[in-house]
């Protein structure tokens, strides 16, 4: 069982700042995040692109705000724990045990939610009964590729994902690329090589066609995909492979208890507690009347429920506010060299 | 002004009022029509505001940017007339538009 002061639920902009404001007051914090990367949805929806309402920064792109989110961070050593979801929330006494999708356990005082719309989860198929065969037969992700080996496999999708796996799996197996356009938006330069691929029959593309059923009991035997204009190909496949990107689900979040606003927590607009004790909501997530979804609110946030978690996690304390330009105490949590 | 009729996936429709210089999908989401999430709120990022345009509808539209079609890839269920309601922007000329939604959007 991990014990901190606070345990920050989401590794996006509202979160990593969160991080920074507790620990300027004296506050460790552990964050969870279901992605394998911190960011949040700078990171995964737009790293390339710009964001202009950052106040002092001009323009800089997710990614760079992610990166130096990071780089603020830093002198409080905090430990983020990537691709893992909370699961579960309970309370104990005072405080609350966190469970993780892998099992792992933390109890504290505080939860700050920070999870933008939920965690992102691939884009899954949409036709009848393929849940039977997901894991087995067909994934969304590939983590030991040598399972496909010598197999006929169906590729979904017109992302980077789709192409390099395509790309990958063509040296070990029978590749149908298959997109519902003729258009991909993954690298040109990884399309090159496989178009030259497909000329030589090593891949085969199928384009403008989507998936309409699977066939097979316990494994697969066959897929039918449909054109545009209905037109139905049966193929025969060992295995389907689906790219549609990730998309934002709520998730377990919304089985914890917390009374929900269509997908959003309601809080207060002191310390953005919710409705229960020591659980805080900040960022896209949280709604109060006048709610913008800008990532400035979420700092604004951030920094209101950090010190509604010093309450918690120190109430023997009295919090004094300082500036970080004078207070020695958040010079020396800052690391910051005496001259 | 213009009158916007959005359909459900059962077949029950609502006509509405919309301002001009909106989008689609702010008409519905102010509206509290059910079938539109727009998680990202309008940013073109997130594909949950994914509708199907009736044919002769779609040809009028303005065509869809790269960056939408892109995002059309992940949206549930696409078809060649999908677009997403963020990217369509209501003015006069668009006034009796027909957009029908998906079963869901995740």
């Amino acid at each position: 069982m991990i014990k901190t002061d606070a345990v920050i639920i989401g590794a996006g902009p509202a979160g990593l700042f969160a991080v920074h404001q507790l620990g300027i007051i004296g506050l460790k914090a552990e964050v969870i995040d279901n992605l394998d990367k911190i960011g949040g949805q700078c990171i995964e929806l737009y790293p390339d692109k710009p964001i202009y309402d950052i106040p002092g920064i001009p323009k800089c792109t997710g990614e760079t705000l992610a990166k130096k989110l990071i780089e603020q961070i830093k002198p409080f050593k905090t430990k983020i724990h990537l691709s893992e979801r909370v699961q579960k929330i309970e309370s104990e006494g005072n405080n609350w045990i966190v469970e993780t999708n892998k099992g792992k356990k933390f109890i504290s005082p505080n939860i700050v939610i920070a999870g933008g719309v939920g965690s992102f989860e691939p884009r899954k198929f949409s036709v009848k009964n393929y849940e039977r065969f997901e894991d087995k037969y067909l994934f969304y992700y590939v983590k030991n590729k040598k399972i496909f080996k010598n197999k006929k496999i169906a590729i979904f999708g017109g992302g980077d994902s789709a192409l390099d796996w395509a790309l990958e799996l063509s040296k070990i197996s029978k590749v149908i690329l298959i997109h519902r356009r003729s258009e991909f938006r993954g690298s040109k330069n990884t399309l090159k090589k496989i178009k030259k691929l497909s000329k030589s029959k090593k891949i085969i593309i199928k384009t403008s066609f989507q998936l309409e059923s699977i066939e097979g009991e316990g494994k697969i035997q066959s897929i039918n995909i449909k054109d545009e204009d209905g037109k139905i190909e049966n193929l025969k496949v060992d295995n389907i492979l689906g790219f549609f990107g990730l998309i934002m689900q709520l998730g377990p979040i919304a089985e914890w208890g917390l009374s929900l606003n269509k997908k959003h927590i309601p809080v207060n607009t002191e310390n953005f507690e919710t409705e229960k004790k020591g659980i805080f909501a900040i960022g896209d997530i949280c709604e109060y009347p006048g709610k913008l979804k800008l990532i400035l609110s979420g700092f604004h946030e951030a920094a209101l429920a950090a010190r509604g978690c010093f309450k918690r996690a120190r109430p023997d304390e009295q919090y004094r506010f300082e500036f970080s330009t004078t207070s020695k105490s958040a010079h020396e949590r800052l690391g910051v060299k005496k001259k | 002004m213009a009158k916007i009729t959005y359909i459900d996936h059962t077949g029950k429709s609502k006509t509405l009022d919309v301002k001009n210089g909106l989008t689609v999908m702010e008409g519905a989401v102010q509206n509290n029509i059910p079938g539109i999430d727009a998680d990202c709120g309008g940013g073109m990022a997130c594909a949950t505001c994914h509708v199907y345009v009736k044919e002769e509808w779609f040809n009028k539209l303005s065509k869809p940017e790269e960056g939408e079609q892109d995002m059309l890839d992940v949206a549930y269920e696409p078809k060649k007339n999908s677009r997403l309601s963020c990217q369509i922007t209501v003015s006069n000329e668009i006034d009796g538009l027909v957009v029908t939604m998906p079963e869901k959007q995740i």
